[in-house]
């Protein structure tokens, strides 16, 4: 596969803080590819350093064959990037905004219609509307016609969906596939776990380093611990139980469940739903789990930090 | 059974023709964990600015820790707390000045401020970083002193509005921790948030869509009614918007 984006030991600090940290991976063509993180994790600034917008302090970055620092200019007009704050013009229609956009670029909306026709069509009734004007969810759906209306080869995209209620973040993974499946090289970073699973691969990010880089798949098999699921009538007396015996080594929440690990080595499901029963536990049910994105990251993330969180 | 913190019948919003909260009836109690969810432009803010008094309703009734919304706003505004992802703390303030800006802000004597400022430091361990600016902590510490100023004036409730949007996962859970801790203290909590998982740790949820209220119950009875397994499965078949924006 053709490298789409190449990073290399890039790094970079804001006065005394190093914002990111020897990070090295490639991007194929055509790839939907995730980076995952809270906020502080470095993903806006790396977003900046591949679209040209910010120099790198170290490292090497090459996007579709070329340097970041020295071909800016050729880079630009081949990539779209949405920026995760909103950054269209609110004062313009949604339409103007478009247009303004596409001219920009030296291109007409017309042109490139049908790559954005998914999307844009559910604009279209609010084409008048000053993009000020626009709901969270609707505001997103523009930013990323903008960013799509001059055909880019590759596509970066800060946090399109934070903020953005449940339903409207499963639409714009749809939307996302669909461009993917044009062929068009996705970079995308979010903190929500479970948009991790519909990238072709993703890495991990925290505190300007990365954890891991993997497909969503392979990524779970660093988690190495028997996973267990328990519920229990009281969830939180269950929490602050697990937590509070020597034998736990996790004890994380996961909706209506809790996500547990033990040190004992072999420890058995039956074991420990007898021993909660003991202690006065009731409507309990003890499971073995396969681990989700979201364990791994959790326990990636201990692993690094020790104890030092608060 | 005490008292209701949070008590409105068909409170309404209307901004010209357009109903962005439509009969909203609550009933909330003492140490309640209330979620609040609903797609974007459901109604959530404009429900939210008007309990916590800054926005007049059209009509309906409402009491809010036992101030009426249209002639006891400022009493409202003073024994609620609020907390969001958006607006909590001064970055450029250091700990000890963040305490005593909201104490202030919330009316507190200056004894009282010096009296809660060092309980508040101690409970919290942040005696050693007092005099340090805000932006450079932790987030995870933060979020628990975002928390802690907001209920510095032990209000009966605390609206907290996507109080973890973008925090690591570690962290989301921690502040669930403070939020549980806090209930059990017999703190209100009224939270909303786009993360189903969440919303299954409130005690009861309410789902707005379109300006009204499209179920209100417990999770787990949620989850009985549309037969399935997760609160993200109950929202994604509810909260589709229909609203032409």
């Amino acid at each position: 596969m053709k490298e789409a984006v190449l990073i290399a030991g890039v790094g970079k600090r804001f006065g005394e803080v190093q914002v990111l940290q020897e990070v090295t991976l490639s991007v194929g063509e055509g790839e939907l590819f995730g980076f995952i993180g809270a906020d502080g994790a470095g993903k806006t600034t790396l977003f900046r350093i591949l679209a040209t917008l910010l120099l790198p302090d170290e490292g090497r970055s090459e996007v579709l064959g070329l340097d970041v620092v020295r071909s800016y200019r050729d880079i630009r007009k081949r990539i779209g990037y949405m920026p995760g704050k909103f950054s269209l013009y609110p004062d313009l229609s949604v339409e103007e905004n478009l247009r303004f956009f596409a001219s920009v670029f030296g291109t007409t909306v017309e042109k490139n219609y049908e790559l954005i026709r998914d999307i844009y069509s559910q604009l279209e009734p609010f084409k008048t509307r000053r993009a000020g004007k626009l709901s969270g969810g609707m505001k997103q759906k523009l930013a990323l016609s903008c960013a799509l209306v001059h055909r880019p080869e590759v596509l970066f995209l800060d946090e399109p969906t934070t903020g953005v209620d449940a339903v409207s973040r499963k639409e714009f993974w749809q939307m996302l596939g669909r461009l993917r499946e044009q062929g068009m090289t996705i970079l995308v970073s979010t903190p929500y776990m479970d948009e991790a699973v519909l990238c072709d691969r993703i890495a991990f990010m925290q505190e300007g380093r990365m954890l891991a880089l993997d497909t969503p798949t392979g990524i779970t098999t660093l988690f190495r611990k028997p996973l267990f699921a328990i519920r229990a009538r009281e969830t939180w007396r269950l929490l602050c139980a697990l937590r509070a015996s020597s034998h736990a080594a996790s004890v994380y929440a996961f909706g209506s469940a809790l996500h547990y690990t033990d040190n004992r080595p072999a420890v058995r499901a039956d074991e420990l739903l007898v021993a909660l029963q003991a202690d006065g536990f009731t409507e309990v049910s003890v499971s073995v789990i396969q681990p989700g994105i979201e364990d791994t990251f959790i326990a990636l993330m201990e692993e690094k930090q020790g104890s030092d969180h608060v | 059974m005490s008292e209701p913190v949070i008590h409105t019948d068909k409170l309404t919003k209307r901004f010209g023709d357009f109903v962005a909260v439509d009969a909203l009836s609550l009933t909330i109690s003492s140490g309640e964990i209330f979620g609040f969810l609903g797609a974007n432009g459901a109604g959530k803010t404009t429900a939210i600015r008007m309990l916590t008094g800054l926005l007049a309703p059209t009509s309906g009734k409402a009491t809010v820790a036992g101030f009426d919304l249209y002639t006891g706003a400022e009493g409202v505004k003073r024994n609620i707390g609020y907390m969001s992802q958006r607006f909590s703390l001064y970055d450029d303030l250091t700990v000890r000045e963040n305490i005593r800006f909201f104490a202030g802000i919330y009316g507190l004597t200056d004894q009282a401020i010096k009296e809660k400022s060092r309980q508040l430091l101690e409970t919290l361990k942040l005696v050693a970083v007092a005099d340090t600016r805000l932006a450079s902590l932790p987030l995870g510490w933060k979020q628990k002193l975002a928390f802690s100023v907001a209920i510095l004036h032990e209000p009966k409730i605390v609206f907290l509005d996507e109080p973890t949007g973008g925090v690591d996962p570690v962290t989301r859970r921690r502040f669930w921790d403070m939020i549980y801790e806090a209930s059990g203290r017999g703190l209100t909590i009224f939270v909303t948030t786009h993360y189903m998982d969440e919303a299954e740790y409130c005690n009861r949820l309410c789902i707005m869509v379109d300006g009204k209220v499209a179920v209100l119950d417990r999770p787990e009875a949620m989850k009985r009614h549309f037969g399935v397994e997760s609160m993200n499965e109950v929202f994604i078949q509810l909260a589709r918007p229909h609203r032409t924006e």
